[in-house]
């Protein structure tokens, strides 16, 4: 157990995680080129376009130290956005130390204070390293005064690196073995260990990731699932080399694999305590939430033949993400599909990205929206998380959102306008912070609702770039609601109905008319396009008919030139879905959605 | 090889000037013309026998009148050496106005041309000027009568519209111009820019508009109105006949999507099945033929899908329309009810057919009736 450091990086966007983790594996494996990628541990097409992690991964780097003797380095992976941090937080809980890495000309940002947050609470080991330091921009005397300052943290020891380059690799490792204690437990213990991760394979069932506090595991132990009490017979148990390496057993201070049969990633939740049926830890480790989705959204495929594709489809990518819930759903305008929950809003796009390109299903997302609970006339509650269930309005007693704490922390310059669009999306109680001279943090209370729409993409054309955004759930508040229709000649497209607080009703509704109006094709007759509460039309745009459309000549040689125009025309049509007599297009649902900035 | 009676058309790629609207394939140099005639006489071999008799014999270009009489005479002596034609084949020349004297019209006449097709454009010379043709007011109203003594009893006049600035007064006086001839054919083209035109280029730098869709629309009805008032048949989107004997059978052949064989650079042709079409140039064109290879540059087979949407597309644009059993599962969607219910089109004794509404979107109907 001496031997053995477990540690985690965290980091902004953009910082460098990837890159470091990659040089640590690199410099202590020897990996063979043919093999090493990029970003060894995202895996995904998604994460290496975004350049970010989606699902984590965990590898066991072993390294000769300068003291002589080799230690296994746990690197345990942890997902990079907002949307996941109770997973950071679990993978955190794995860990005695983190390794806290800041860009040299970004400095720290509101991402890097969150998760610091997050370690200080799990009382972990924290080794602040620059990253970047070889670029012109960087200012390590700067970063090292914001990290004093900001985070509070001793600076003088920061390890200073360039994962770029190659620079400082070997000072983090030794800082690593020198400055993360290793872990402690009891081997002779009840089995007790940390569910901090889950990935789905097709030959193998549910590969858990977990960390081993006390106690010991090996194949043909009966294991429990603390939280669903659901037992199983383990298959096999390893540690995470550059692939999975079967050992003998799993003891107390150790990370790697259990295999035990389990279905779906579904069956085990984050945070769980893995224990022994027949001597079972008396209690379960601390931490362990289910987690609950906060965005909703409803997908459809794009041609109704295809509901079933879209159904199995979403079964298949359920059994790597159990963080996705959903069920039966339908529209009039888009027929059979499914209501969605998300962690939130990158979640969303992930999952739409995922089936859409492993699956080949083309989707019709509807506008994401949040849980709404409503005081019913007759002193029930409902909660509502489609607009479609909102419930008689003569019935409504009363209304409440969810809100959430927002932090923004932004150069000095750019408060007027982060204000601004504090104040644009409800934001109330702003508070300033200033951690360093020229930086400051701003934290609002809003409700939920106003930031998952192209809230983040505003923020950072406000700041030019600088903005960085975090947010925490805070209570319900109550609040005007209403639902607001979208009519097309008169039909709604319930698909793009939403609740919305009364007061932003009016500038969605014109928002959503100009959108459709730019991509609807103009047909033979004129199409109003209309927004409205109940009966009242509080926004409307009209497309206009097409008065004329005829090429003056066609002869011979214009025959094969026509017909493949025809059939262009008519391939984009087949992604068109007919809302009464007028034909929508697929992109138009998505426009809806797009920021302004596009 | 299809029975239907196909057409022949032949390509004289070669103009004095490049009117400033025109986006055919053409030449201005004439010094390529006789090597042109000798390579066209050999693709003609290369396709003698492949085709039963033609019905109908289209000279286009280009400005296939611009051949002296010697040429347009060799010209004729090969077609009718490599192919045949029916006894009452409709034999139509393209020409220019400054291209035709009484001369010429008696040789046409002798080589037994039955059918001329003026392209007048316009009685108006600061019309013309625009358009950069090269003919005045002056020779576009001499043309017609000196066809009609030569003995020309089937007389096409192709006129623009809707050019920049145009009003209804203005074109109503063209249409006024040439009705005095009681033309048997009114081919009348709104004006349609492609952007490697020069006309096409000074639109694109803004230094003239079209008029809006919604005159070209009023035009467009108006056109159609004022010449059926006039006892002709509005039978297609831009042609008009004085009855169903003057109908261009050449170019209803196309409509009713019949097959067709076109010789010459950028001819294409079409067998009921394939369709091909030739180099746009003249000496590659000249150089394959020499060389004993069919001068083709492209060809398709086509689906029976595709060859469906072309009958539709083509059979929309024509009064005639296209018989239902065409359209395949078309026929049975719920656009066609709104389309009749908009008063586009009519299904009347198992034909679809547009009305003069629907001929004003006719490039959108079968959009707006596939499935």
């Amino acid at each position: 157990m001496s031997q053995i450091r477990n540690f985690s990086i965290i980091a902004h966007i953009d910082h460098g995680k990837s890159t470091l983790a990659d040089r640590l594996i690199q410099f202590t494996m020897q990996v063979p080129d043919r093999i090493f990628r990029d970003q060894l541990l995202d895996t995904m097409d998604i994460e290496r376009e975004r350049g970010i992690t989606i699902k984590s991964n965990t590898i066991a780097l072993p390294y000769t130290a300068r003291d002589g003797l080799t230690y296994q380095l746990n690197l345990i992976d942890t997902p990079g956005h907002v949307d996941f941090s109770y997973e950071v937080s679990r993978a955190l809980a794995a860990c005695e130390g983190v390794l806290l890495l800041v860009d040299a000309s970004q400095g720290v940002e509101a991402q890097t204070v969150a998760n610091l947050y997050l370690a200080l609470e799990h009382d972990l080991a924290i080794i602040p390293v620059i990253n970047k330091i070889d670029l012109p921009a960087a200012d390590v005397d700067g970063v090292r005064e914001q990290i004093r300052q900001e985070l509070g943290l001793d600076a003088a020891d920061a390890i200073l690196c360039s994962a770029k380059e190659g620079l400082g690799i070997e000072e983090v490792l030794e800082a690593i073995v020198r400055r993360i204690p290793p872990p402690r437990g009891r081997l002779d213990a009840p089995l007790s260990a940390l569910i901090f991760d889950a990935h789905y394979d097709t030959f193998r069932g549910t590969i858990v990731s977990t960390r081993v506090f006390d106690g010991r595991v090996a194949p043909g132990d009966t294991i429990r699932l603390l939280s669903t009490g659901h037992t199983y017979k383990v298959e096999e148990v390893g540690i995470f080399g550059l692939s999975r390496e079967p050992r003998p057993e799993l003891t107390a201070g150790m990370v790697g694999y259990l295999l035990a049969g389990i279905k779906t990633v579904s069956d085990t939740r984050i945070g769980d305590t893995v224990t022994l049926n027949d001597n079972p830890a008396p209690r379960p480790l601390p931490g362990f939430k289910e987690v609950k989705p906060v965005v909703f959204a409803s997908v459809y495929p794009v041609a109704a033949d295809d509901y079933q594709v879209l159904s199995e489809a979403l079964e298949k990518y359920k059994l790597n993400d159990a963080a996705l819930i959903y069920q039966k759903d339908s529209s009039a305008a888009l027929g059979q599909g499914f209501r969605c929950g998300f962690l939130g809003l990158l979640h969303l796009e992930i999952v739409q990205e995922r089936l859409e390109r492993e699956f080949g299903q083309n989707l019709i997302m509807t506008v994401p929206g949040v849980q709404y609970r409503f005081l019913l006339s007759d002193g029930t509650a409902v909660t509502v998380d489609n607009p479609l269930h909102y419930p008689d309005p003569t019935r409504i007693r009363g209304g409440e959102e969810p809100y959430i704490r927002a932090s923004i922390l932004t150069p000095e310059r750019f408060v007027g306008a982060v204000l601004k669009l504090g104040v644009e999306r409800r934001g109330v109680n702003s508070r300033f912070h200033y951690p360093t001279p020229g930086r400051v943090e701003i934290t609002f209370e809003m409700p939920l609702a106003e930031v998952i729409i192209d809230f983040y993409d505003r923020l950072k054309t406000v700041t030019q770039g600088y903005g960085s955004f975090d947010y925490e759930l805070l209570n319900w508040r109550e609040s005007d609601l209403v639902r607001l229709d979208i009519l097309v000649n008169g039909e709604k497209l319930d698909a793009l109905a939403m609740i919305v607080h009364r007061s932003r009703a009016r500038e969605w509704a014109v928002r959503v008319c100009q959108r459709l109006k730019a991509e609807i094709p103009r047909q033979q007759f004129k199409i109003a396009l209309q927004g409205a509460i109940g009966g009242q039309i509080i926004a409307r745009e009209t497309i206009s008919a097409f008065r004329k459309d005829v090429t003056a000549k066609c002869y011979g040689g214009d025959i094969t030139r026509k017909r493949k125009l025809l059939e262009r025309q008519k391939a984009g049509k087949k992604r068109m879905k007919m809302v009464g007599s007028v034909e929508v297009p697929q992109s138009a649902f998505m426009a809806v959605l797009r920021s302004e900035n596009e | 090889m299809s029975r239907e009676s196909p057409g022949l058309y032949v390509h004289v790629p070669f103009c004095r000037g490049k009117c400033h609207y025109c986006d055919f394939y053409s030449v201005t140099s004439l010094s390529l013309v006789s090597a042109y005639l000798e390579a066209l006489d050999k693709e003609a071999q290369l396709y003698q026998g492949r085709f039963g008799a033609f019905d109908t014999l289209y000279l286009g270009g280009g400005t296939p009148s611009l051949l002296e009489g010697p040429q347009l005479r060799a010209l004729m002596d090969c077609l009718r050496r490599h192919f045949s034609f029916s006894p009452e084949a409709e034999i139509t020349l393209e020409a220019n106005p400054d291209d035709l004297n009484p001369e010429k019209l008696a040789l046409l006449q002798d080589l037994g041309v039955n059918r001329l097709s003026l392209g007048v454009q316009s009685f108006d010379d600061a019309e013309l000027r625009f358009l950069g043709r090269r003919h005045t007011a002056r020779q576009a109203a001499q043309a017609p009568a000196w066809a009609r003594a030569a003995g020309f009893h089937h007389l096409g006049v192709d006129l623009i519209y809707a050019l920049p600035g145009q009003t209804e007064a203005g074109w109503r006086k063209n249409l006024a111009k040439v009705l005095e001839f009681l033309p048997e054919h009114l081919s009348c083209y709104q004006l349609t820019l492609s952007p490697d035109t020069p006309l096409g280029q000074r639109q694109a730098r803004g230094e003239f508009a079209l008029p809006t869709e919604e005159t070209q629309r009023r035009l467009f009805l108006f056109t159609s109105r004022f010449l059926e008032d006039r006892g002709y048949l509005h039978y297609e989107v831009s042609n008009f006949a004085r009855g169903r004997a003057f109908f261009s059978r050449h170019n209803l052949n196309y409509w009713r999507h019949a097959p067709y064989l076109g010789l010459g650079p950028a001819a294409h042709s079409f067998d009921g099945r394939r369709r091909w079409w030739n180099f746009a140039s003249v000496a590659k064109y000249c150089s394959v033929v020499n060389s004993g290879r069919r001068p083709v540059a492209g060809k398709e087979t086509l689906t029976p899908e595709q060859l469906r949407l072309e009958a539709c597309l083509l059979g929309l644009r024509t009064r005639e329309g296209l018989p239902l059993s065409a359209l395949g599962s078309a026929a049975r969607t719920p656009a066609l009810g709104r389309l009749a219910d908009a008063g586009l089109v009519q299904v009347r004794h198992g034909r679809l057919t547009p009305t003069r509404e629907g001929l004003v979107l006719a490039d959108r109907l079968p959009l707006w009736l596939a499935d």
